[in-house]
């Protein structure tokens, strides 16, 4: 299959007009002892075979659309994606197009980016909102750089609460490897505070950051309000990761404080295609906005005074500052970011909060009913959103390998990042999930417990 | 003078288009008893948009019409790579057993997904000649910081914690340098020859035992392949360095040779660039970095492998590795595996011969164009070009006209312009990338209007300083949106 549409005379024609016999005359620039290449590699397919190899290849996977029941979450939820959502993304108007340089030519995707951010600021209760991040990982090892970047590198530790998700952690770690911070309070073999309040000790006059995350990785949530005023009390900033679905509901956190709210927008009309691409979030106050990474767009006037958008306060940005940029960032997550746009335009309010009290409810009634049978009990008695810890009578691998021959793709196993949480299984629950669904997870549960 | 053939087409944001009450999705009441809803924890107001359907799909269909795009014309922005994006690509990514996978799941039960990110790490070795792969960075940037953690890590590995300083040529994208600094790197400039290529004198004058290594995009950001590419690596690896390619321009290359052969130490791939995973109007990107053996055991953790041989007819089962001295996770979860997805499916349908003609094409597209506007055009480095190459954006006999001009009247000839004011070190740059997905006749047709708008620069230069004319939307107030910040289409309370 080629995607090339020269007709042969076309080509010579060309070749004729640059001035060169052949195609590989154009090469000879290329050092000759490795030009041209072998490459060993299958022969190629036309559409019609490569489409049934994929169909093949995505056969070798149980999906949790029409094979597997799924109650795991742990950072990537599974939702319902109205239609309109991806017909919306299929348009190649959107999908096709460049980050959108050129203003004139690129409307669509500026005024949807503007509609993006005045979204995500409404849903964070913040004032801005960037156009993305590759995703929520990465937005939060974003706001370490912009909190850096705030103080001029003269604080130098980060407070990271053990209840954020392991894999942000990791890569906020990653990410500030060769930067000379500490970071303190990340210590997931210490016994888990049952309140976040302990992480106040830890913040001092050289801490830029205090990371914390809403609902936390346990599904746990808390009003941060007096911690982010500790935090601001010794001149630091605070970081609240958040849900997006919980956000329709819960308190937000610009309410308590919060100087950015980061996430991972997945939930936001976004499916699940095995770990991406997702989006990465990330909302602030105005008054940081020179410091912060990422496009921007902004509202303006064309010269026939027609309201209309560009990217703006690019001098903060790779391809203007260099290595005096705020982040490396230029591709993010435009697309990405149009989906979550879209869902939140289709759900509104009330769709929003539908999802997020249907969240609610599915959760405390699944918690509810599994600690009832004998073996199990909660791990945590603190309020929660959509997904809970259980302690489990046997290993949680055990279990699920039980769960996944009835159908049930388990919960996470804590254990793995938790010494502490060995035998504690992190389930979510989600408006995907049918009382029935929940019904038979708690007998196979109960079964698993006698064998 | 010229006239305004638009008609005013602004679309309201969406929250004029809300009214209250509305709603575009409903869902099933709950089954389940309710559960009491934690008072205190819960927000007081929502100000999200009211619609119906309709009317989201209305709003987000009228935007997509302002936008230019790959389906509706050329668009040869230089070193972005503008290529069709293959249809069947968008489907394939969307089998129920790839977007309904969780990234999560036991390696049990998505042996398809695993497979096809080990072929493609495979291919990705093989195409590059590179001796490992990571597909974890989600765009070239990100692979970049990927990449400088490696050779940083590297070096500190093996005690030689001296070094500090990333040299980069003054041709680099943003990126490069940006990449380097946010991993606490200092940042040294090496200029550019009279012929376009790296200046060797001044690299070997820069190269010392402080050195972490050297950024270089090859072919570079003038689309030329650098004549002393072995010489300049040999001079880092010399002092000790490494040499990091950045893949953007990877097009060219396909077939043609392999960065790992030449010397480079490791190199981010553009997925969204040479194989053909469409752009998204900013992203998603994905940027798999391949490093040769000896920094192998540094890659971001976890790879795609196989954990258990296969044996007899029981197949191998696939599932994640983590490198010995990895510098960490460096993105959450798989990658960005929906454009995995769909550049397995490119090459698959291209084979070695199907991609050694891409390359093929795209050389020959540039050097047509270029062929083409010579004369027209002052073209600075005037040598047989690889994919794209850079054109001065100005003449002596109209001074008042720019890159910028000549940029906005393309869009009048139904033309996306080309990438403009980069590489930097070209004087009104105008950087031209076709691509091998055009025929003759469009690029016959961009020629001449680049050629027709040579001459009106000279005769009518206002109709540049103008344009674009034919466009819904005319030239935009920047200094305006940067002073007045309106980031929002609603008012949100400022607490302070
Ligand atoms: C030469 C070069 N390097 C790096 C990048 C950054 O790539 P990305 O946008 O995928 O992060 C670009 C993007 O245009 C580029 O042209």
């Amino acid at each position: 299959m080629t995607f090339i549409p020269h007709a042969p005379k076309e080509r010579d024609a060309m070749l004729k007009t640059i001035g060169v016999k052949s195609l590989e005359d154009l090469f000879k620039d290329i050092p000759e002892k490795h030009r041209f290449p072998n490459l060993h590699l299958p022969k190629a397919l036309t559409e019609m075979e490569a489409a049934a190899e994929l169909g093949e290849l995505a056969l070798g996977n149980e999906n949790i659309r029409t094979d597997l029941v799924c109650f795991l979450g742990a950072g990537a939820y599974n939702h319902y994606i109205p239609a309109a959502v991806d017909h919306i993304l299929r348009r190649s108007e959107f999908s096709t197009a460049y980050t959108p340089y050129q203003p004139e030519i690129s409307q669509g995707t500026l005024q949807a980016t503007f509609e993006y951010q005045s979204l995500i600021a409404a849903l964070t209760g913040m004032e801005v909102s960037n156009a993305s991040h590759y995703d929520g990982a990465t937005a939060v090892a974003e706001a370490v750089n912009m909190a850096f970047a705030q103080f001029r590198g003269k604080r130098t530790k980060v407070v990271l609460s053990p209840a954020v998700n392991p894999q942000y952690r990791a890569v906020v770690r990653t990410y500030t490897q060769d930067m000379g911070l500490s970071i303190e309070g990340d210590d997931p073999s210490a016994k888990l505070a049952p309140d976040p309040q302990t992480l106040i000790p830890l913040i001092n006059d050289n801490t830029a950051l205090v990371i914390l995350q809403y609902p936390d990785f346990f599904g746990r949530i808390y009003d941060f309000t007096a911690l982010v005023e500790a935090a601001h009390s010794q001149g630091a900033l605070v970081c609240i990761a958040a849900n997006p679905i919980a956000l329709g509901l819960l308190k937000t956190p610009g309410e308590m404080g919060a100087d950015i709210v980061a996430g991972e927008g997945q939930p936001l009309g976004i499916p699940l295609s095995y770990g991406g691409p997702y989006l990465g979030f990330f909302a602030t106050r105005k008054k940081y906005i020179h410091k912060m990474a990422g496009r921007l767009v902004g509202e303006t006037v064309d010269n026939r005074s027609q309201r209309a958008y560009v990217l703006t306060l690019t001098a903060r940005e790779q391809h203007i500052k260099r290595e005096r940029a705020t982040s490396n960032i230029c591709s993010n997550q435009g697309l990405m970011a149009l989906a979550a746009a879209i869902y939140l335009a289709l759900l509104g309010p009330q769709g929003l909060r539908q999802v997020a009290e249907l969240c609610y409810h599915k959760a405390h009634y699944a918690a509810e009913k599994i600690a009832e049978v004998p073996g199990y009990s909660p791990g945590f008695a603190t309020p929660f959103f959509h997904e809970f810890t259980i302690h489990c009578p046997k290993p949680v691998a055990e279990i699920n390998a039980h769960l996944l021959e009835h159908g049930f793709l388990g919960g996470y196993d804590l254990g793995q990042d938790y010494p502490g949480l060995k035998d504690q299984m992190l389930l979510a629950v989600t408006e995907m999930n049918t009382k029935e669904e929940i019904d038979a997870l708690v007998d196979v549960l109960a079964e698993v417990a006698h064998d | 003078m010229t006239e305004n053939l638009a008609v005013s087409i602004v679309e309201p944001t969406i929250y004029d288009l809300s009214s209250p009450g509305r709603t575009g999705v409903t869902f099933p009441a709950p089954d389940v008893p309710k559960a009491e809803l934690p008072q205190g924890l819960l927000r007081s107001d929502l100000p999200l948009p009211e619609l119906g359907e309709v009317d989201v799909v209305r709003h987000y269909t009228n935007l997509s019409t302002f936008n230019y795009n790959v389906d509706n014309g050329l668009y040869p922005l230089g070193s972005c790579t503008m290529k069709y994006n293959p249809k069947i690509n968008e489907d394939t990514a969307r089998l129920p057993g790839f977007a309904f996978a969780h990234p999560l799941q036991p390696v049990e039960t998505v042996q398809g997904n695993l497979v096809l990110m080990y072929q493609l790490q495979e291919w990705l070795k093989e195409i590059s000649g590179f001796a490992a792969v990571t597909l974890q960075p989600a765009a070239g940037a990100h692979g970049e910081l990927t990449g400088v953690l490696i050779m940083h890590a590297y070096h500190n590995s093996r005690g030689d914690i001296k070094r500090k300083k990333m040299l980069i040529p003054d041709s680099a994208h943003g990126t490069n340098p940006a990449s380097s600094s946010m991993s606490g790197l200092e940042v040294v400039q090496i200029p550019s020859d009279g012929r376009g290529n790296l200046d060797l004198a001044a690299l070997k004058a820069a190269c010392d035992e402080t050195v972490v290594g050297l950024m270089l995009t090859n072919p570079n950001t003038l689309g030329l392949f650098d004549e002393h590419l072995e010489e300049a690596i040999q001079i880092v690896h010399t002092c000790g360095g490494l040499v990091y390619g950045d893949g953007a321009n990877l097009n060219a290359l396909l077939g043609i040779i392999r960065p790992g052969d030449m010397g480079f130490d490791l190199m981010h791939f553009n997925l969204h660039k040479t194989f053909s995973t469409p752009h998204g109007g900013g992203g998603p990107g994905s940027g798999p970095v391949g490093v040769s053996e000896k920094l192998a055991d540094f890659l971001p953790s976890p790879i795609i492998g196989i954990v258990e041989e296969g044996q007899d007819d029981r197949l191998p089962l696939y599932g994640f590795l983590s490198p010995a001295k990895s510098i960490g996770r460096i993105k959450s979860f798989n990658g960005h595996f929906g454009m995995f997805v769909r550049a397995y499916t490119y090459i698959a349908m291209h084979g070695a011969e199907g991609l050694r003609e891409i390359a093929e094409y795209a050389v020959l597209n540039a050097n047509y164009i270029k062929a083409r506007l010579n004369g027209k055009y002052a073209i600075p480095y005037d040598r047989t070009c690889m994919h794209e190459f850079v054109v001065e954006g100005q003449w002596a006999a109209a001074p008042g006209v720019r890159a910028l001009d000549i940029a906005k009247r393309l869009m009048d000839y139904e033309f996306h312009p080309p990438t403009n004011y980069f590489p930097l070190i070209v004087h009104e740059a105008l950087m031209i990338e076709p691509t091998e997905t055009e025929n003759k006749a469009t690029l016959d047709a961009f020629a001449d209007a680049l050629i027709k708008i040579a001459e009106e620069a000279k005769t009518q230069p206002e109709l540049l300083k103008e344009a674009p004319h034919k466009t819904p939307f005319g030239r935009m107030d920047e200094v305006k949106a940067a002073r007045d910040l309106v980031l929002c289409c609603w008012l949100p309370e400022v607490n302070e």
